[in-house]
C-alpha cells in the first residue's frame, strides 16, 4: 500500500483488513490515520469478506503522516480492551475503537467514564470476547485418533461466537505442549505436532471424529457426579448454555437426569423413612408419646416382626438411667424391659450393690425384640438375634428422646449394644469400663458388660466376670451418691 | 463376584464423592507444560469443564480411592454401617483415568479423597502414591487436589503437600458437640491440629521460595475445609463464627458449606428432608461479605434472628443494612469505598466503577444506572445529586419491598 505524501481535506479513507482478527494491522492503520488528523467519520474499516460499499469509494492509499506529527496516545486499559474488543464478531467493532482512540487523544482518561456509550460498549465487546474464550477452554472436547505414523492424535470441533482462535493458540500449547493436536472450527483451524503450530483454512464438523470410547467413561462420570437431590437447572444453563451443547458428549444425559431427579431424590428420602416420617421437628416430647410412637416405628427390619415395642419403665425423674441391649422373648410379651432371665440375675446384683431398681429409669437401646424363629421339639420357638450396628443407629433416636425427658446424671449402658445407642460407635466393653464418660448434656456414661454375658459362661469365668459386674455397679452407686449430694438440694 | 471393571468403579466412587462441594482449580501457582515430558498447564483462572444440573461446576475429576471406610459417621453415605456397593481404585488406575481424561480437555486436573481402609496410614499412603505417579511418572503438570487424612503420620501429609495444589482437611460439623454426636471417630482436636501443622508447612514453603529459587513447592493453592450444613442443630451464627476462626488462625483460602442432603441408606439420626440449600447459599453470601466486602464476623451475627439464623429470604447484607438504617443513605458522589461497599445490591466492581466514574463528572441517578446491575436494590439506599430517598430508609415494610417473592424456596420449579 503506498501512502499519498499529503492529506486531502475532506476525502474518504477505506481500510481494507487481511484478517478479521488482526490487532496489530488495524492498530498500525488506526496510528497513521490519527497522526493524519483524519476524523472517524471519514474512514471506513473493511473486514475479509465484509461489505465496504458505503465508501466504496473510499481510498485505500492512507496519507503519510506529517514529519512532525505528535505520538499517538493510548492508556494501557484502552489497549487491554481493544486486544480483546478486535476478536468480537460485530463488524462495527474497528471504526468505534477508532473513534475512541480518537476520542482519546482529547481526554486520556476517557476510559474510567463508565457512564459513556462508547466505552461501555467496547466493554461489552471485550467482555463476551473473553467469556467466548473462557468457554473455548472450557468446552473444546478432544476425540483421539491414530495418526499415520501410529501415533496418538487428538482432534477437537469447537465452535466459537467470535475470532478468538488463533488468540487462543497459546493456551493450548502451553497446556498440551507434548501432545499432537488439531482444533477444527467453522472461523479458522489450529494444528500443534508438539513442535509446530500450523493455521489453516476453515473446517466443518464433517472433517473432526464421530466418536472416542473413553466419552462412556466421561458420560458415566458426569451423571455419577450429580447430586439429583440438588437440582438447580438454571444455574447450570447460565454456564453452559444450550448451544454447546451439541458439542460436549456429556450433554446428551441432562434431559434425562433431570427428568429423573426428582424421582431419585423421593427415592433416597423414602428409602429412610419407609412409611413413618421423622424428622428433627417430630421428635416426641413425653414418655407417653415414645411409648405411642415406637408401637408404630417401621424404620429397621426389626419393626416388621411379629413383636411388640417395648418402652421402658421408672420414673421421669430418675437419677440413674440403665440401658441393656433390646427385648427378649420374655420382655415382648410382658411388654416391660428386663423381666426374664438377664433382667432377674440384673435384680440380684443390682440389690447386692444397694441400687434400687425401682428408683432408676430402665430401658433398651433398641425397642423391638430381634429374632429368628426355630422350630423345635417343643414347638416354635424365637431365637435372640443382637441388632446391627445400623439398627443401634436407628433406635437411637428414641433412646435419645427418653433420655432428653428424663435428664439422668447418670447412665449405667450394660454390653456392647447399649454402649453404640448412647455413643453413636462400637466400643470395647473391657476398655470402657470401670471409668466414667462425659456425655455433651452433662451427664456421665458407664459402660459394663450386659447380665445375659453371665448367664452364658460357667465356673470360674462366671465368678470372674460376675465379680467385675459388681464392681461396675457398686462404682456406679458411689459415683451415683457423689452427684446427688454435689448438685442436690 | 466378578471383577469389577473400571467404569463400574467410577460410577460408584465418584458417586460417592459428590457430596463434597469443592471443586476449584484456580489461585494455585503457574505453570505449563512447555520444555516438560508430560501434559497439563494451571494459568491462575480456574476452569469449569461442564456444570452438572445441579448447577455445579465440573473442574476435576473428584472420586474417592475407595469407598469403603472403618469410620461410622453418621452424615456420609460410605459409613461402615451403610449398605452402599463398595469398589477400590489402584494408584495407577486413578493416574490413568486423570490423564485420559485431562488429554481430552474434560478436567482440569483430580480431586482425590478416600475412605479409611486398613489404617489412616495406609490410606494416606494411597493418595500419595496417585500424585506421585503423575507428578513424577507422567509429568503431569495439572491441578490436584488431595484430601489429607488428619490421623495419618505427618510425614505423609507432607509428601501430599510436596505433590498437591491444594490439600484440605474437612472440620465436618461446625461444633465439637455435633461432631462427637454424629461422627464418634474423628476428634476435633486432632482435625485442628493438621490443619495448624499443614498451615506451617505452607508458610515455611513460601518463606523458602522466596529466598531459594529452587526450594519446593507446597500447596500453592493453600489448605481449604468444609462443613456441612443442616445435619446437626448448629446456627449460622456458630458456623460464621466456626468459619472466621477456621481463617484466621489456619489461613484457609476458602471453607466451603455443604447442605445435608439425604444420602441412600441414610443414618436414622439425621433429618430427612431436602437439602437446605436457601441456607448453604446465606452462608455462602456472607462468607463473600467477610472476605471481599469487610464485614466482621460479629456483623454477620448481628444479622442474624434470636436462634441465630440468617434469614432465608433475603440475603445478608440487605438484613444488615435493614437493621441499621442509620448507616444509610450514602451519597454516591461522597461516600468512602467501605460505606459504598455496605450498600445492598452493590458488589464490588460496582463499587470500584463508581469510584473511577465520579472523578469525571457528579453522578446522577441514571449514571448509577448504568454503573451496576440493579438500581431498584440500591435505590433506597443512595443519595445522588439529582435523587435522595425520602423516608424510604425509615419505612417499616421496607423489607417486604424489597424482598424477592418467596417462589425462590421451591426447588423444582425451574
Amino acid at each position: 500500500m503506498t501512502a499519498l505524501q499529503h492529506v486531502k481535506p475532506g476525502a474518504y479513507y477505506a481500510v481494507n483488513l487481511p484478517r478479521p482478527d488482526d490487532f496489530a494491522f488495524w492498530r498500525d492503520r488506526a496510528r497513521q490515520l490519527i497522526q493524519c488528523d483524519v476524523p472517524p467519520d471519514r474512514v471506513a474499516w473493511v473486514e475479509p469478506g465484509g461489505a465496504g460499499d458505503l465508501f466504496a469509494g473510499g481510498d485505500t492509499r492512507l496519507p503519510a503522516p506529517p514529519a512532525d506529527a505528535r505520538p499517538v496516545r493510548a492508556s494501557k486499559r484502552f489497549l487491554g480492551v481493544a486486544k480483546n474488543a478486535v476478536l468480537h464478531s460485530d463488524p462495527e467493532r474497528f471504526a468505534l475503537l477508532y473513534r475512541l482512540l480518537w476520542r482519546l487523544q482529547g481526554n486520556p482518561r476517557i476510559m474510567e467514564d463508565k457512564t459513556d456509550a462508547d466505552v461501555r460498549r467496547v466493554e461489552e465487546w471485550d467482555k463476551n470476547v473473553r467469556r467466548d474464550s473462557h468457554k473455548m477452554h472450557a468446552f473444546v472436547r478432544f476425540r483421539q485418533v491414530e495418526d499415520e505414523d501410529g501415533g496418538e492424535h487428538y482432534v477437537a470441533w469447537f465452535e466459537p461466537d467470535h475470532h478468538i482462535v488463533r488468540a487462543n493458540a497459546g493456551f493450548f500449547r502451553r497446556r498440551f505442549a507434548n501432545m499432537r493436536w488439531s482444533i477444527l472450527t467453522p472461523k479458522g483451524t489450529l494444528h500443534w505436532d508438539g513442535e509446530t503450530m500450523r493455521e489453516g483454512p476453515p473446517a466443518r464438523r464433517e472433517d473432526a471424529p464421530g466418536d472416542d470410547p473413553v466419552e462412556d467413561l466421561w458420560r458415566k462420570y458426569y451423571a455419577s457426579i450429580f447430586n439429583p437431590a440438588r437440582l438447580k437447572v438454571g444455574a447450570m444453563l447460565s454456564e453452559m448454555p444450550k448451544k454447546y451443547w451439541k458439542n460436549l458428549p456429556e450433554a446428551s444425559l441432562i434431559p434425562e437426569l433431570i427428568a429423573g431427579a426428582q424421582t431419585r431424590e423421593a427415592q433416597m428420602v423414602d428409602a429412610g423413612k419407609s412409611g413413618f416420617g421423622m424428622e428433627f421437628e417430630d421428635k416426641p416430647e413425653t414418655l407417653e408419646a415414645i411409648d405411642k410412637a415406637i408401637h408404630a416405628c417401621r424404620q429397621c427390619p426389626i419393626g416388621n416382626l411379629d413383636n411388640h415395642a417395648v418402652m421402658g419403665e421408672g420414673p421421669s425423674d430418675a437419677a440413674l438411667m440403665i440401658v441393656g441391649e433390646q427385648p427378649g422373648d420374655q420382655e415382648d410379651m410382658a411388654g416391660r424391659p428386663f423381666v426374664g432371665p438377664a433382667g432377674q440375675l440384673l435384680d440380684v446384683h443390682l440389690e447386692k450393690a444397694g441400687i434400687r431398681r425401682s428408683a432408676a429409669y430402665v430401658t433398651n437401646a433398641v425397642k423391638h425384640f430381634k429374632y429368628v424363629p426355630k422350630v423345635t421339639g417343643r414347638g416354635k420357638r424365637r431365637i435372640h438375634q443382637s441388632p446391627s450396628a445400623k439398627e443401634i443407629d436407628t433406635c437411637r433416636w428414641w433412646q435419645e428422646a427418653e433420655r432428653a425427658i428424663v435428664q439422668p446424671k447418670l447412665v449405667l449402658a450394660m454390653g456392647a449394644s447399649a454402649a453404640r445407642g448412647i455413643l453413636g460407635k462400637t466400643v470395647s466393653i473391657n476398655k470402657a469400663r470401670g471409668a466414667p464418660i462425659a456425655l455433651e448434656d452433662g451427664s456421665e456414661l458407664w459402660i459394663t458388660a450386659h447380665p445375659s454375658y453371665l448367664l452364658r459362661l460357667d465356673g470360674e469365668a462366671r465368678e470372674e466376670q460376675a465379680r467385675l459386674f459388681d464392681a461396675d455397679l457398686a462404682a456406679v452407686k458411689a459415683r451415683l451418691g457423689e452427684l446427688q449430694t454435689a448438685k442436690g438440694p | 463376584m466378578a471383577a469389577q471393571s473400571i467404569l463400574q468403579k467410577l460410577e460408584i466412587l465418584a458417586d460417592a464423592a459428590k457430596y463434597d462441594a469443592s471443586c476449584a482449580s484456580s489461585g494455585t501457582a503457574k505453570k505449563n507444560s512447555i520444555g516438560g515430558k508430560g501434559i497439563g498447564s494451571t494459568e491462575g483462572m480456574g476452569i469449569c469443564h461442564a456444570y452438572a444440573p445441579d448447577g455445579r461446576c465440573i473442574s476435576l475429576l473428584k472420586v474417592l480411592m475407595t469407598n469403603h471406610c472403618i469410620f461410622d459417621c453418621h452424615y456420609c453415605i460410605n459409613r461402615k454401617s451403610s449398605n452402599v456397593r463398595r469398589a477400590r481404585f489402584t494408584p495407577q488406575e486413578v493416574a490413568d483415568l486423570t490423564l485420559s481424561f485431562y488429554r481430552r480437555n474434560y478436567i482440569e486436573g483430580l480431586f482425590l479423597s478416600s475412605g479409611i481402609i486398613k489404617s489412616s496410614n495406609f490410606t494416606m499412603e494411597q493418595l500419595v502414591e496417585t500424585a506421585r505417579i503423575l507428578r513424577e511418572e507422567h509429568d503431569f503438570r495439572g491441578y490436584i487436589h488431595l484430601k489429607t487424612i488428619p490421623e495419618a503420620d505427618p510425614q505423609l501429609v507432607y509428601q501430599a503437600g510436596l505433590h498437591a495444589d491444594r490439600v484440605s482437611i474437612n472440620v465436618e460439623l461446625p461444633t465439637d458437640s455435633g461432631l462427637t454426636r454424629l461422627a464418634p471417630d474423628k476428634d476435633a482436636r486432632e482435625i485442628e491440629g493438621a490443619m495448624g501443622g499443614m498451615k506451617s508447612s505452607i508458610v515455611e514453603a513460601k518463606d523458602a521460595k522466596k529466598r531459594f529459587k529452587h526450594a519446593p513447592r507446597f500447596a500453592p493453592a493453600g489448605q481449604s475445609t468444609q462443613m456441612i450444613v443442616g445435619a446437626d442443630a448448629a446456627s449460622d451464627a456458630d458456623i460464621v463464627g466456626k468459619a472466621s476462626r477456621l481463617y484466621d488462625n489456619f489461613r484457609l483460602r476458602r471453607v466451603y458449606y455443604s447442605a445435608f442432603s439425604p444420602i441412600p441408606d441414610a443414618s436414622a439420626v439425621l433429618p430427612l428432608k431436602r437439602p437446605p440449600l436457601i441456607r448453604e447459599h446465606r452462608l455462602y453470601q456472607s462468607d463473600w461479605l467477610m472476605r471481599f466486602y469487610d464485614y466482621k464476623p460479629g456483623e454477620i451475627m448481628q444479622a442474624t434472628d434470636d436462634a441465630g439464623n440468617l434469614p432465608l429470604d433475603i440475603d445478608p447484607k440487605l438484613a444488615w443494612a435493614l437493621k441499621f438504617r442509620e448507616w444509610f443513605p450514602v451519597d454516591v458522589n461522597r461516600a468512602t469505598k467501605e460505606q459504598l461497599l455496605r450498600v445492598p445490591g452493590l458488589g464490588v466492581k460496582g463499587v470500584q466503577r463508581i469510584l473511577a466514574a465520579r472523578r469525571h463528572r457528579t453522578l446522577r441517578l441514571d449514571d448509577v444506572a448504568k454503573l451496576t446491575v440493579s438500581l431498584t436494590k440500591i435505590r433506597p439506599f443512595i443519595v445522588t445529586c439529582d435523587w435522595r430517598p425520602t423516608a424510604l430508609t425509615d419505612r417499616a415494610d421496607l423489607r417486604r419491598l424489597l424482598a424477592p417473592p418467596q417462589e425462590q424456596l421451591e426447588l423444582f420449579a425451574a
